[in-house]
């Protein structure tokens, strides 16, 4: 799609600067971002945290926090100059003309209120009479998809699930029809499956409304699937526009060619293909640059990009880089050049660990919570398991199970042939050495009053029994094998970017050369470039230390790249284990192969999308027979619903929980991939 | 591997705690009521520092004045029914309240915080028996429960008065600490030491104790002024300082029978309480601005 003329544009940015006021000097956020969007046309907007993608957005509704404001530039939305805004207009432009929609819908729900009042009021404010208002409100519920109207109007937002909070929101966005929908990351905290059925109503809402939407997302994949055309922001400058297709696979901009490499993707497994890293650091807010933004880390860049702002290069139509070097701007040199020699696995020797039986009931209000049933899993040394299923799935019971941090109701771990006490409290100093966690979030897991040199320190002499000048040797070897520099050690968390932080909880993991570290989803909070990095260090590791690890993860991508095997749960059950080429190629378990679907890739196309239907339901009440009958889009019939289907092994070292014979599911599978 | 081969993190060089560290005395130095409320008890200090040494006249035992004479140019804030000068025992009076109730406070705090840390770090069964106690104890009118604890006591002393007030205040600090280890305690480093073999004592006070200090010294502002407060009443009550303590709510008590022809005597002495109390309060306002922004 290209742009259609100024007249009709739903948004037009021209030359936009936003400055933050910030210990009394204005601070630089966007520089000069003109793009504009279409009557009716899908606009994405991607770049890393702190690039400004939420900053143009809040800009765009006038949002901007006290100490920020427009220092250049227009902003127009469908003919009306929103900077000319004030008072009671300002009011009609927010009630009329835009909506935006944010990342996280519990936050963006009236807790005391009634989801259906809510969604009533936002058509009051049209000046719909109260009458008129309730019915509606069920309607605009009923246009998102949810089923069950009437009783979700009468319930509370914390009684609903992340995906319809999220749809109730999108209805009251879409009340007043507005002129432009914009949508901040509005999937980032859902889970894969219900990111898909999501965007899928975003994507039906706006063929049907034609609403002109922009799309804010760090996640180049939902981009791919959501938008027509897309902007890639740095820096708070717009470096390279175009079509969606064209921009992901001939990315004109350096930026945009090392952002795409650092994503795993495409089979590309741990050893046999490094993530491409981008070096450095993004400009710190505000910083004066004289050339090109992303110069600095730039390994074509020259004196000229250093010192001269290249202009938007047209390249084709509608497809335009700000680089001086834009034709050859794939042939960027990589930054992880040498490949991984990572020791095989030698599965005829004894496990490390062997987990039998696993099995977790919590007590909850008087039900029982089946949080793991029956689980076994074998990790051998230097191996990793990636454990994926939807939130809800056992899947951190799991982990703190073996950790010892919860005690499960029945079954055995066992660690290098020994049995583990259940409770970390009785565990051994060699048994804690040995198993240790990289949490999700490394501002909660660093204790944020200690520097890192301290909490290195303590982890040595915990864990490895050094103090002393032998503590500081060993802590400068920690520190340089996962690159933390010497300026790092003497800083607090909080002067440290996420990567740094989670290096960090890494180092901090490997003070005592452990033998199994259980990561819990490491790099999700993490900006893809940092995640590639991360993800380098603990195949670096690996190889190094014959390390272990059980990674925990709902980016698939991630899991492939890393894993050796997975398991994959489903409301406390395994349903399938095997080799990570073979869970990822099929014939995949159904619940596999839905997970799969659901995710959207950048390189397009792929299989058709097998729909889940509804949420996970509870694990106070399984359903009966396979716990997957109820979403299954492979059910058979009364077999699947009477009996629990066994874990077998279907083929050699690939076991699967499903009533449907391997061969069965093959040949379905595989049909459907032909068709697609 | 290169991400950081430029060794300049994305946040500008330069202690950024240190900075913030500045920005907050920065914040709290600009604070009008915090000048104001710092002011008044540093003058309250450096009085009770002094005393006798910088009052005009002896304020214990001076009669060279006439008995209760009104504010005059000789007597600011005139005499009493004893021929004693009243400004001499404004200004004397601080010392000993300014011992007691910041001690009082202190000691409440330091019992509040272990108490505090326990209930909420442990949780369980001794969190719920302490909780409920404390709840207890926080139903009974504050000076009642002190009333029948000196009086139990049977010593009127100083100390007393000071550990009577630490022991009512300590459960209304403990709950205050509780609350906040509470949500500290979930976070995940708790965990990670825990994994890496920590005792509950090193993970309590030396992982926990530093993140939850802000609101530990807010509350601890906030109990010194009604700790002001109640020595004030207690000693008013006659249950607090005895005399001859110049104390001023100890002259209050003294000479409130006489107050309809001799006001002096108990109004100042009571716009000094007053001026005491109010400006802990402001000190506490302005500090719980900046450091639980």
């Amino acid at each position: 799609m290209t742009a259609t003329t100024v007249a009709t544009a739903a948004l037009e940015l021209r030359d936009l600067d936003v400055v933050y006021r910030v210990r009394g000097y204005d601070r630089q956020v966007l520089r000069g971002v003109s793009f504009e969007i279409g009557r009716g046309e899908s606009y994405g907007l991607v770049g890393e945290s702190g690039c400004g993608k939420s900053t143009a957005a809040l800009a765009i509704v006038r949002y901007l926090p006290r100490n920020g404001r427009v220092s250049a530039g227009s902003i127009n939305v469908a003919g009306i100059d929103a900077l000319a805004l004030g008072g009671g207009s300002l009011r009609q432009f927010h009630a009329r003309s835009v909506s935006m929609v944010y990342q996280n819908p519990g936050a963006a729900l009236n807790p005391s209120m009634r989801v259906g009042a809510q969604v009533a009021e936002a058509f009051t404010v049209l000046g719909v009479a109260k009458s008129e208002a309730a019915e509606r409100a069920r309607a605009a519920l009923a246009r998102v998809q949810i089923a069950d109207p009437d009783s979700v109007m009468n319930r509370y937002p914390h009684q609903l699930s992340g995906g319809m909070q999220q749809r109730a929101v999108i209805a009251m966005a879409l009340a007043k029809d507005p002129a432009l929908l914009i949508l901040d990351e509005p999937t980032t905290g859902l889970d894969a499956t219900v990111e898909a059925e999501v965007l899928d109503l975003v994507a039906q809402l706006q063929s049907e409304l034609h609403t002109s939407v922009l799309f804010i997302s760090h996640n180049l994949g939902v981009i791919s699937k959501m938008c027509t055309r897309v902007g890639v922001l740095y820096a708070g400058r717009l470096v390279e526009e175009g079509p969606v297709e064209t921009v992901l696979q001939d990315p004109r901009h350096p930026y945009t060619v090392g952002l795409l490499r650092c994503i795993p993707r495409g089979g590309v497994r741990k050893d046999h293909g490094r993530l491409d890293t981008i070096p450095g650091f993004l400009p710190s807010l505000g910083a004066e640059i004289s050339g090109c933004v992303f110069a600095d880390r730039c390994a074509l860049a020259d004196e000229r990009c250093r010192t001269d702002e290249p202009p938007l290069f047209d390249i084709r139509a509608a497809h335009a880089s700000r680089c001086w070097y834009h034709e050859r701007a794939q042939e960027l040199p990589r930054v992880e050049a040498a490949d991984l020699e990572l020791p095989p696995i030698d599965s005829t020797r004894p496990p490390l660990l062997e987990l039998t039986d696993l099995t977790k009931v919590f007590r909850q209000r008087g039900h029982d919570v089946h949080a793991l049933t029956d689980v076994s899993v074998s990790i051998w040394p230097g191996e990793t398991v990636g454990l994926v299923g939807e939130s809800g799935s056992g899947k951190t019971t799991l982990a703190r199970t073996l950790l010892g941090i919860v005690e499960p109701t029945a079954g055995t771990a066992t660690l290098d042939g020994r049995e583990l006490p259940s409770r970390y409290q009785k565990r051994s100093k060699t048994d804690l050495r040995a198993l240790q966690i990289v949490f999700q979030n490394p501002d909660s897991a660093l204790n944020r009053r200690h520097s890192v040199q301290r909490i290195l320190l303590r982890s040595l002499k915990k864990l490895a029994g050094v103090g002393g000048s032998a503590a500081d040797q060993r802590m400068s070897e920690l520190a340089q094998r996962v690159r933390l520099t010497e300026r790092t050690l003497t800083q607090k968390p909080v002067q440290l970017s996420g990567g740094l932080k989670q290096r960090v909880a890494i180092a901090r993991a490997f003070a005592g050369d452990p033998q199994l570290v259980v990561c819990d989803e490491p790099t999700s909070a993490l900006d893809v470039s940092v995640q590639a990095a991360i993800l380098n260090l603990l195949v670096e590791l690996q190889a190094e230390k014959q390390v272990s690890y059980l990674f925990i993860s709902h980016d698939l991508g991630v899991v492939r790249y890393i894993s050796d095997r997975i398991a994959v749960l489903y409301l406390g059950r395994l349903q399938e284990l095997g080799p990570a080429d073979v869970v990822f190629d099929g014939p995949h378990h159904p619940y596999t192969e839905a997970l799969l679907s659901a995710v959207p890739t950048i390189d397009g196309g792929g299989r058709d999308r097998i729909k889940l239907e509804g949420d996970i339901p509870s694990a106070a009440s399984p359903p009966s027979g396979c716990v997957f009958h109820t979403r299954c889009p492979r059910f058979l019939g009364d077999i699947c619903v009477e009996q629990e289907p066994p874990l077998v092994e279907a083929e050699p070292g690939h076991l699967m929980r499903c009533h449907i014979p391997i061969e069965e599911l093959r040949r379905l599978q595989a049909k459907e991939t032909a068709d697609a | 591997m290169t991400e950081l081969a430029a060794p300049a993190p994305a946040p500008a060089p330069g202690s950024e705690a240190r900075a913030a560290r500045r920005e907050r005395l920065r914040l709290l130095l600009r604070s009008p009521s915090f000048i104001i409320g710092a002011g008044i008890i540093l003058f309250w200090v450096v009085c009770a520092i002094l005393g006798s040494r910088i009052t005009p006249f002896d304020p214990l035992y001076d009669q060279t004045a006439d008995l209760s004479e009104s504010p005059s140019r000789d007597h600011l804030f005139g005499t009493d029914r004893l021929g004693r000068d009243v400004f001499s025992r404004v200004i004397a009076g601080s010392r000993d309240i300014l011992l007691v109730a910041p001690l009082a406070t202190v000691l409440a705090t330091v019992f509040g915080t272990v108490l505090g840390l326990t209930t909420g770090y442990f949780r369980g069964i001794a969190d719920d028996t302490v909780s409920r106690i404390i709840d207890a104890v926080l139903a009974i009118p504050l000076i009642v429960l002190a009333v029948t604890v000196i009086a139990s006591l049977g010593s009127r002393s100083v100390w007393s008065v000071t550990i009577v007030i630490a022991i009512v205040f300590s459960p209304i600090i403990a709950r205050t600490v509780r609350a906040a280890v509470l949500g500290e305690a979930q976070l995940d480093y708790v965990e990670a030491a825990r994994l890496r073999g920590e005792r509950s004592p090193y993970v309590m006070f030396v992982e926990v104790l530093p993140n939850v200090m802000p609101p530990i010294l807010v509350e601890a502002t906030v109990r010194l002024g009604y700790a002001i407060f109640a020595v004030a009443t207690l000693s008013f009550i006659g249950f607090g300082l005895q005399p001859p303590s110049a104390d001023w709510a100890v002259q209050i008590a003294d000479n409130y029978p006489y107050l309809s022809d001799q006001w002096w005597t108990v109004l100042f002495p009571a716009l000094a309480i007053s001026s005491l109390v109010v400006a802990v309060n402001l000190v506490s306002d302005s500090l719980q601005q900046v450091l639980e922004r």
